[in-house]
Order: structure tokens, then sequence, then C-alpha cells
């Protein structure tokens, strides 16, 4: 099966996210979509599914003009999404998430036939050696089984061509090697992939070709056997762009941060963050490495006061921080980015004046009495726009209508413009463009070499490679590694992600 | 799957969407497209749906065929309506009358709105407060220069307290303010109820429950004081300039106050509240005081300007009423005193359409709820004066349960 893009133009209010774009992709042949967020990939995908009706350009299968109304067309058509946030019913077992919507019926179509759909799952599975059991529940399975379920959904469908929207991002190293594994067989197979990624290493790991995003239009066509990941990354930006964080060496200081026997437990007491022994040091960058949802979200939780802290202690440069609430952190000289910028970092009905006095608002020069003195922090506002260059019109626009990268921005203006001892950057640069993960990276060294201590979580183990003096790894709520960043590989670290080797740390 | 997993986000209700139409720029800043233009369009909407209703329930000039005589009802109806609320200054009077409680009871709803909480207490609230007021109000006679404030104030404490039980309720054990305020109201009106029985509310020498009259210096003063035609009295009161004073409360607790920044942050995001350091549960229990407080304010300013004394009804559906009103204003406080002032004219214009017209006061009743309708359902008036969608539109963003 051949599927062809062909001019596809997609317009939204006051942006083209896809102008005038051209793919193809084979039956036995790998694409990889790369470019950055924002660059129109999903609102493309989002058109060859369905979801969205082109306003120019057509789809074609084997050469035959499509009119795909909803997903169920383009599921019928035999294409096939993979999202990047799974859809799938905790409570089910595989099977029968499998099947849902398509049940295969006895009795006359009254009598769920869940025996066929078993055996039907079961033979998928073995056919691509994804060794799934049709029985088990979602609930206990990892994210990276999980995501082997909806691919299997994705066939049960009949699909000829699967698109993967961003699919490594939740797995850890190991399992994206094995998913690497899957979509070899399913090529194999003859099925047409388009694989979706920003991250370039991947994509020339996987795909057969390279298309790249810019902006809504497709800028270049590369084969990956000869194209360097630097010349991509260059077409996806449409400049030249350092992937290295340049950084000199630099001697920690005195201990800021010291926790002992860290311990922070759910409300049933099962253990989140495990006895956690950590120090970090003025002027030093420790990283914590870890596959999403192993503790690393509660430890910061409960360092900056937003979790009960269960057993052990906190200190700031000496002093006991760990019954503190999130205004005591704050007035410690503490930064916290937090991990979901949308949830937490800001509110989005506000304009961008308001969320740069968000933490600040209560105390001079913020304030007057009772009252905020919004002239002031108007002011403040229009300063830190320019001096952290947030990209906007004006500091009374929404927060909400910035991009990303801008949204972020606004955060790091927000808590890195104070006298600080210890930053605390989760996810700092998760969804946004390169130009403002180039900036926000510089901001965090610049602090370290201030004297600052600072601590970066991120599940992309590449960014804290690149970050880190230290790199330490969460696994299961424990700290299994604490590595000095020039001893050790990303190999090593990937090692300890999957919990498959453990040190004495 | 929804446009929200988008990459970069160029759906309508994402980054980059374009600016509203470009009427004025005065305009703009006010965010005239939700704020004005679809208020509007859902008032005019709602009187050419309340035009057809006038017209098919003439039931005797649809058998007559007479299409000139509908049409002419119509037309009288809907002249009836302005001329009786705006046409005399009785009839301002009257409008103001019916506004003023539906001011302060909106603005109790708004109040607790952008903070995030579905408040339908304001019935409840309004009953504590004037249940206090009249209790000031009989058991004292002047000088109005202290009775007065004295009343108002006891009307704002008791309608905190009674709004602010909620909020404590909520901050404390979850319990979701919609099933609570709606028990708290039926606990205040049995509560009034009772109370009017006893010897100490009850009048002298009467059987119904029916409070003890608040005393001549006790009461708000005349709003047209020059007025001296006893065969004309003109009701209006001070109230109506409390009820002003409290949208200007409003309007510097949420755009000037610290406390106004943490509620509207916390109504709008919860978790970046608690990020920011703000306390959930102060500001549940605080917003849910300040929003009982207005309403207690409106209980007491009907007491003691208008009524004079309590039964077990004097609040009527105003309570009810006021969350159309809110929401028609779009919780702003300007918005909430123009919706309450039409409120107003539909109220004191419909008995006038009723004695003209042969047009049923039940059509006011109707016209208010299609306004409602057609503000609750943004996107079917602007389905049918085929606007764009110009972002989110909807005024009801409240918590989900338990959340």
């Amino acid at each position: 099966m051949e599927l062809e893009l062909r001019g596809i133009t997609k317009r939204f209010p006051g942006v083209v996210a896809n102008d005038d774009v051209n793919l193809h992709v084979r039956g036995g042949e790998v694409l990889a979509l790369v470019g950055e967020n924002g660059a129109g990939k999903s609102t493309l995908m989002n058109v060859l599914y369905g979801l969205y009706k082109a306003d120019e350009g057509e789809i074609l299968i084997d050469g035959v003009p499509q009119h795909f109304t909803s997903p169920r067309d383009a599921i019928a058509a035999g294409i096939g999404m993979v999202h990047q946030h799974f859809m799938l019913v905790p409570v089910f077992t595989v099977a029968e998430n499998v099947v849902m919507g398509v049940e295969p019926t006895t009795l006359g179509g009254i009598k769920l036939d869940l025996a066929t759909a078993r055996e039907q799952v079961r033979t998928i599975s073995e056919q691509y050696g994804m060794h799934l059991d049709p029985d088990a529940l979602i609930e206990d399975m990892p994210v990276g089984l999980q995501q082997r379920v909806e691919i299997i959904k994705v066939l049960f469908r009949h699909a000829e061509i699967v698109v993967f929207d961003e699919p490594t991002a939740v797995l850890t190293p190991q399992e994206i090697d094995d998913f690497f594994v899957i979509v070899e067989s399913l090529k194999a197979d003859g099925k047409g992939i388009v694989f979706i990624t920003h991250k370039l290493r991947e994509a020339i790991k996987v795909a057969d070709r390279i298309e790249v995003l810019r902006r809504g239009k497709t800028v270049g066509d590369s084969d990956p056997k000869t194209v360097k990941d630097t010349e991509l990354a260059e077409m996806m930006v449409g400049r030249p762009v350092d992937l290295v964080v340049s950084k000199e060496q630099h001697e920690p200081g005195a201990v800021v941060l010291s926790l002992r026997d860290f311990t922070v437990r759910d409300p049933s007491g099962r253990l989140l963050v495990d006895h956690l022994n950590l120090e970090v040091r003025a002027g030093e960058i420790v990283g914590i490495a870890g596959v999403q949802g192993n503790g690393q979200t509660e430890l910061i939780d409960a360092l900056v006061g937003l979790r009960r802290v269960s057993d052990g202690t906190a200190l700031l440069e000496g002093q006991d921080i760990t019954t503190a609430n999130p205004r005591d952190i704050h007035h410690h000289g503490v930064a916290h980015i937090p991990e979901d910028r949308q949830r937490e970092g800001i509110v989005k009905d506000f304009d961008i004046t308001e969320n740069l006095a968000l933490t600040g608002y209560y105390k001079p020069p913020l304030s007057k009495g009772v009252s905020i003195d919004w002239k002031a922090a108007h002011t403040r506002a229009e300063h830190l726009v320019e001096q952290f260059d947030i990209r906007t019109p004006s500091v009374d626009t929404g927060v909400g209508t910035l991009s990303g990268g801008n949204q972020q921005k606004v955060i790091v203006a927000r808590e890195l413009s104070r006298d600080l001892k210890l930053a605390i950057a989760c996810q700092p640069t998760r969804g946004i463009d390169v130009g403002s993960i180039e900036y926000i990276h510089e901001r965090i060294v610049a602090l370290r070499n201030a004297g600052v201590a600072v601590l970066v979580v991120s599940t992309e183990l590449d960014e804290v490679m690149a970050l880190a003096d230290r790199v330490v790894v969460m696994y299961r709520g424990r700290m299994v590694a604490d590595l000095p960043r020039a001893s050790t590989t990303h190999n090593e670290v990937g090692l300890y992600m999957a919990g498959a080797k453990e040190s004495a740390a | 799957m929804t446009a929200a997993t988008v990459d970069g986000n160029p759906a309508p209700s994402g980054p980059e969407r374009s600016s509203p139409p470009k009427l004025i720029a005065f305009f703009d800043r006010m965010d005239a497209y939700n704020n004005v233009l679809l208020p509007l369009l859902a008032i005019v909407s709602a009187l050419i749906v309340g035009a057809l209703i006038i017209g098919v329930t003439d039931i005797d000039r649809i058998k007559d065929g007479d299409i000139g005589g509908i049409l002419s009802t119509i037309k009288d109806a809907y002249l009836a309506l302005p001329s009786g609320a705006l046409g005399s200054l009785r009839g301002i009077s009257e409008t103001i009358v019916s506004a003023t409680p539906l001011i302060l009871a909106g603005l109790c709803f708004a109040v607790a709105a952008r903070s995030g909480l579905f408040n339908i207490g304001a019935t409840g609230q309004m009953f504590a407060g004037g249940m206090a007021a009249v209790w000031v109000g009989f058991s004292m006679n002047g000088p109005g220069i202290i009775q007065v404030p004295l009343a108002l104030l006891a009307g704002i404490i008791a309608g905190g307290i009674w709004g602010g039980i909620v909020g404590l309720l909520k901050a404390r054990t979850g319990a979701h303010e919609v099933i609570t305020t709606i028990m708290t109201n039926y606990i205040a009106g049995l509560l009034t109820l009772w109370l009017l029985k006893t010897e100490a509310f009850q009048q002298p020498g009467k059987d119904n429950p029916i409070s003890k009259t608040v005393s001549n210096e006790g009461r708000l003063p005349k709003l047209f004081f020059w007025n001296d035609d006893p065969s004309q009295p003109l009701r209006a009161h001070w109230g109506f300039l409390v009820a002003l004073g409290g949208a200007v409360f409003m309007w510097w607790l949420f755009e000037r106050s610290k406390i106004g920044f943490e509620l509207r942050t916390f109504g709008s995001n919860a978790d970046a509240a608690r990020y920011a350091g703000m306390k959930p549960a102060t500001l549940t229990t605080l917003a849910m005081f300040i929003a009982g407080g207005l309403a207690g304010l409106g209980g007491a300013s009907q007491i003691i300007g208008t009524n004079f004394n309590a039964t077990e009804s004097f609040a009527g559906s105003i309570g009810f009423d006021a969350i159309a009103v809110a929401l028609l204003g779009r919780n702003k406080p300007t918005g909430i005193v123009f919706a309450a002032l039409l409120f107003g004219i539909l109220e004191a214009g419909g008995r006038k359409m009723q004695l003209e017209t042969d047009v049923p006061l039940d059509v006011v009743l109707v016209l208010r709820a299609l306004i409602v309708l057609f503000i609750a359902a943004p996107a079917l008036t602007k389905l049918i004066w085929r606007l764009k969608s110009e972002g989110s539109t909807s005024v009801l963003q409240f918590r989900g349960w338990g959340a």
C-alpha cells in the first residue's frame, strides 16, 4: 500500500499550520517526520487521521483520492495511529482493550466473544514478537508493554500504514531498543511506518527516509545513511544549532541542599521516594535521571513543600526545611521550575504581568499594604520580558497565547530573577523549540557559574547528560546511582534507569 | 483525541489565535467580543424567540389568521417593557428596587465563581443577612446613622458566616459546594420560618410568620427623597448605592488587592495557586465568606430598604435570578450592574405589559430564561448569528466534582 499526501494546507486563525506539505510512504518503509514542536507534525497527522479537514490538498491511497471526515474513515482505509498518550482502559485486560469498539461477537451480535478476541490478540502478538499476555491487566503493565497494546490495537484493525506520534517519549532507553525491533518486524511484514519525532538520533537510526518539517513546510528529504544530526537540526531550526551545552569546569563550593533518608509515601503507605540521601553543592548541577514515574515528581514536590515528607530531613544551608510550606521555601531563596508548566507554572487566563507576579505578589516591591502595585509589576514585567527574551507583543498579552517556549521563559524569568541559593528545574525544556532550549540551558549553566546549587530533573537523558556535573538516577523511588558526569556514559545511565544495574549509591 | 494533542497548538483555542474582529481598539481592550457582543446577541436572540412565543400563544388571533394583530401585540408588548420601566420616575424607581438585591446577589455568585466555586447558596445567605438586619432593625430605634450601618454590617457578617460554613466544609472535608449550598438554603429557609414564630421575632398579635417592623430610624433613606407625593410612593432606596458600592468593592478586590489576586489564581488554576504558596483551604473559606457577605448585604438592604419586615419568603427567587444576572454580566462587576438593571426593567416593565396588552407577566420569566439559555450556550448564539469561534467563551468554568 502506498500513502501520499499532496499539497496539504491547513490554516488556523492567525497561523498556517501546514503549508503545501507533500509526503509519501510505501509499504515496507519507515519514514521519519522530524520537526520542532509547533512545526505542524501533529496537525498533519490529524489531517491524515480525519480529525482535521485540510483547507487544500488531497490524501491518496494507492493513487486513489480519499475523503476522511473522521478517524473511522482513516481506519477503514488502513491507517492506524499510535498516540503519544495511550488511550487504554487501565482496569481492562489487553484483549478487552484491543477489541474495544470492534468486538467479535456471537449469538447474532449480542454476546461478546472474548475467546476469539484473546486468540486473535495472541496471534498478532506472536507474529511481531511482542510477547503480550492477552489476559494481563493494563494497569499492571509497564509503559513499554502498554505501547505494544496500542500497536496491536492498530494492527487488529488491519492497518497497513502505522503512524507513531513521539513513541519514544515515555520509554526507557532499553524499551526504545525493543520498540525499534518491533518497528523492524512491522516493516518486514510490509507495513508502512510514519515515525514522528523530534529526537534526531532516533530518526537516523530507524528511518529509511527522513522528512523535515519547519513552520508547516517540508524543508528537506534526507537519507539517514548520510545525514548528520547537526545537519538535520539546522534544517529543523533554520539556522546552525549548537547541540552541545558549553560549560567550563567549575569547582563546587559548600553543601547547599542536603537530604537525609528523605522518604515520601502515598496515602496508602506505599513508598514513592525511598530513603534518599543526596547533597547538592553551590556551583554544581546535579541531574536526576530516570524514567517518568520513578519518584522524581514526588521527591521535588516534597522538597518544595507541596507534599508531606514522611520521613527524613531536608536541610538548606543547615536550616531544616523538611516541613516548610511553598512560601517559606520561596523565602529561603529556592527557585522551582515545575515539571508541568501548564498545570502549575502558569495561569493561562492571566497575562504576562500577572504570571510574572505569581510568586512575588505578596511582598514589596510588588505590593503595598493589602493591594498589589500593578504599576510596579508592569514595569518589572517589561524589564523581565526584555532581559529573558520573551517573545510577546506586550506584557498584557495572555500567557495562554504564547508558544510553549515563551511560556517556559516566563516561568524561568519569574523564578530565576532573584537572589537564589538553590534552583530546581523539572523538565525545563519539555516540548519547547530549540532556540528556547538553548537559551534556558545557558541560563541554568550561568546560575551554576554564579555559585547557585542547581538540581535538574529530566526524563530526557540527553538533557541530563548535557547539563549535569553529577548524574543521579532514580528507579522505583530509590537513588540507584550517583555518578560524576565526566566518567559515565549514556549507556551506563540507561542501564541504571531501567533498573538493570544498581550501585552502592 | 482532541485538538490539545496538536503540537504547537494551532487549534482555534490555542496560542496565536487571531484577535477579535477589529471593531475599535477600545472594545478590543475590554474583550468586547465575549463581554459585550455575546451578551447583547443573547438578549436579542431571546427577544426574537420571545416574540415567537407571544405570537404562537395568541390562539384567538391565530384562529382568525390575524397576522397583523399578532405583530401589533408583539410590538405593543415590547414597547410596554421599556416605557413601563423607564418611562416614568415611578417606573425607574421600581426598576431600581428590583435591580438592587439582584446586583448584590449577582456579585455574590460572581465572587465565588471567579474563585472557582459554584455558589448557589445566595438565597440562604440572603436569609441569614436579612434576619440579622431585621433584628437590628426592630430592636433599636435610631439614630439612623448608627443603626442603618449596623444593620447592614450585621447582614454582611451573618451572610458571610452562612457562606463561610460552606467554604469551610469544602476546605476541610471536600464536600461539594453545590450540594452544601442547596442544603444550607433549606436550612436557612426553615430556620427563618422557625425564628419568625418565636417571641423574639414575631410581630405581636399575628399568627402568620412575620417579623416585627423595622423602626423608622433604622430604614435606608429613599433615593428620590424630594418626592413627597403619598399617592405615588417612590420605593427606590439607598440600597442601590450600597449595591453599586458592592460592585466597586468587587472590582477593587479582584483587580487591585492581594487577596483578590489569590482568589483569581485559585479560581483559574488551583495547582498554580498551591505552587505559588497560596493556601487553598483559606481561600475557599474566604471566597465563600465574601460571597456570603455580599448576599447577606443584599438581604439586609432588602429588609431595611424595601420590605421593612421579614417574612418566610422575603428572599424569593432573587438568589437564583442572580445566577442568571451574574452569567449575563459575565461575572464582572460592571456587567452585573447592567444585567441586574436589565432584569429590573423586565420586571418593572412586565407589569405594564400585562396591564396594557394581553401578554402575561410570565413572558418576562420566559425572556429571562431564554437570555440565560443563550448566554450559557455561546455556541448556540454563535451558530444563530453565524459568528466564527473566537476562543473560549464559556462563562461556566468550575472544577469538577471532587476536584
